[in-house]
């Protein structure tokens, strides 16, 4: 099991708020010092661009903004040229989606997905639904959110060629099956498109195990810098499908009539100047995760959610929308309190959490409610800073939202 | 001591004026008329989700209404400016909604313009409500400018 007092050291955020509780990590996360420093050693004595440079400070740029393609790799279990660097899970997202419409889809066909997905699954495939004439169709989910194997097999139809679903959902944490999900698919040739910026920062992710086709995800959420994302994709189609971006560093050669060689994946993705040192600082949170272990960052978190979640269910002011679900937040409301007042009022106790609809405009269909309160874990959280959270959700209703005012 | 200043001088007052607005708004009933204008506020944040009504005739604000999805202090914040500016001139409606904005904006206000609305001169402790504080009020501004656009 993890250290987490030894761990806590790790974030200067801690040290410089030391009396805040931080349950918003399904938002984003904070950095480890390691991470900070790899991005500030950029600043401070490795700035220069990347794609050959001629001077030895740009040789070592490049250098380790390869490896930190390599880092990544070993961490998702795939090959180097497969991790492609974007702006953002929502970056990747919208990748895909286009090489979707140019690339492998057309009018007529049918992606499925769930009511459950972040809008970032969603609005990029309603767009080709608007552009393209791709319709998206939903497969079911219970209401913890879950989708199950046989209600997947029964949404496929000839027209489905693709399925876009998060591994593990943002606003309930529901763990989708993946992996079956992948196995089925692909004996009727469908695509599957995973957004797992829910689940890469909390579990072991392997893409060769999963089978999946496409994987997006983001660094912040991973402890690693914003502005970069990642999209994994196998080889072979990451070659078939056509950067939505271009510019600088992604061409192999153009001519005034228009021609142009593109370079092979993963470069042709990589138009312009990259996020540099957010790269390199994502390639030192994901080697920082792998120093502690995947393993043990979900085991602990598992661990950690179920201590939250039996103390959450014994409150009788509080209405628990996935009390079961083993990992992710743990998602609820005051008994008659607008989420908004809710998150004020902890707020008021130096407690971070997130009210709203948490971007999955469509999911209240299936919960019965529209917003929620979030409280996202992650492994350097403490039972300590769940029992300060579960003593001042207790006290959590109208009256004392309001206090703040008088 | 004037009757604002004995409001404010106690929480209990204060918070069972905000829960009163909160539990029973007043004018609360959208007409969905075209005598009236209406404004959808659903766009600045995704949380609270508020439509205000008004009518307003030869430079008086006749009647106003809203309804929606929302917090507290939105809820109440809209209540009570409905009931502070309904009967009033556009002219006076206007004098009053500045007051407000530079109260919660923390500058100086006159407090006799405001009466129930004073009840949010701390909103600003925490500076994420000023949007709920505020939601109706634009609203309303909103139509005001509007309503004179279409005068000129």
């Amino acid at each position: 099991m993890i250290d987490v007092e030894k761990i806590r050291q790790d974030f200067p955020m801690f040290s410089s708020h030391p009396s805040l509780v931080y349950f918003d990590n399904g938002a984003t996360t904070f950095k480890p010092r390691c991470v900070i420093d790899a991005v500030t050693e950029f600043y401070v004595s490795g700035t220069s661009n990347v794609h050959r440079g001629d001077y030895p400070i740009a040789i070592e740029a490049d250098r380790h903004y390869d490896e930190s393609r390599k880092t990544i790799a070993k961490f998702l279990n795939c090959e180097p040229k497969e991790v492609v660097f974007t702006a953002g899970a929502t970056a990747s997202m919208n990748q895909i989606a286009y090489g979707f419409a140019h690339n492998f889809l057309k009018a007529g066909d049918v992606i499925l997905t769930t009511e459950a997905e972040h809008a970032s699954n969603l609005l990029p495939w309603y767009r080709l639904e608007h552009e393209y004439g791709i319709k998206v169709e939903y497969i079911p989910v219970d209401r913890q959110g879950v989708c199950h194997i046989e209600d997947v097999e029964k949404a496929i139809h000839p027209s489905v060629k693709a399925i876009a679903i998060a591994h593990v959902t943002n606003v309930l944490g529901s763990v989708q099956p993946v992996k079956e999900i992948a196995e089925l698919a692909h004996k009727h040739g469908i695509y599957v498109v995973v957004d797992g910026a829910q689940s890469v920062p909390h579990r072991p992710t392997d893409v060769k195990d999963l089978d999946v086709d496409f994987l997006a995800f983001s660094s912040h959420k991973m402890c690693g810098p914003g502005g970069v994302g990642i999209l994994y994709g196998k080889y072979e189609l990451l070659q078939q499908m056509d950067p939505m971006m271009l510019g600088g560093g992604m061409n192999a050669r153009f001519q005034s009539c228009g021609d142009m060689q593109l370079k092979n994946a993963p470069e042709k993705f990589e138009a312009g100047t990259p996020n540099i040192e957010g790269v390199i600082g994502v390639g030192a949170a994901a080697g920082y995760l792998m120093s502690i272990g995947m393993e043990e960052i979900h085991a602990y978190e598992k661990e950690l959610r179920r201590y939250f979640a039996d103390k959450m269910k014994q409150l009788d002011n509080i209405e628990f929308y996935n009390p079961d679900n083993e990992t992710g937040p743990v998602t609820f409301n005051g008994k008659g309190v607008f989420a908004q007042d809710g998150a004020g009022y902890l707020a008021t106790k130096d407690i971070a959490v997130r009210s709203g609809n948490h971007c999955a405009k469509i999911l209240h269909e299936v919960i019965g409610t529209d917003q929620t309160i979030r409280a996202s874990l992650y492994f350097y959280n403490t039972k300590e800073e769940v029992d300060r959270f579960v003593e001042a959700a207790k006290e959590i209703s109208v009256e004392n939202a309001i206090s703040f005012l008088f | 001591m004037s009757e604002i200043e004995k409001m404010l001088s106690d929480p209990m007052v204060l918070r069972e004026l905000v829960m009163d607005h909160y539990q029973y708004p007043h004018n609360h009933k959208l007409t969905r008329s075209d005598l009236y204008r209406s404004v959808h506020m659903a766009s600045e944040s995704c949380i609270d989700d508020i439509t205000v009504e008004s009518r307003i005739e030869n430079g008086v604000i006749e009647d106003i209404q809203f309804e929606g999805e929302a917090c507290t202090i939105s809820t109440s914040s809209t209540s009570i400016m409905t009931d502070l500016l309904i009967g009033k001139t556009v002219e006076e409606a206007k004098e009053i909604i500045r007051n407000y904005f530079d109260m919660v904006d923390g500058k100086e206000y006159d407090p006799e313009l405001l009466q129930e609305a004073l009840v949010m001169r701390n909103v600003h402790k925490q500076a994420n409500r000023i949007k709920c504080a505020t939601i109706g009020w634009n609203a309303m501004k909103q139509m005001i400018e509007e309503s004179e656009a279409s005068h000129e």
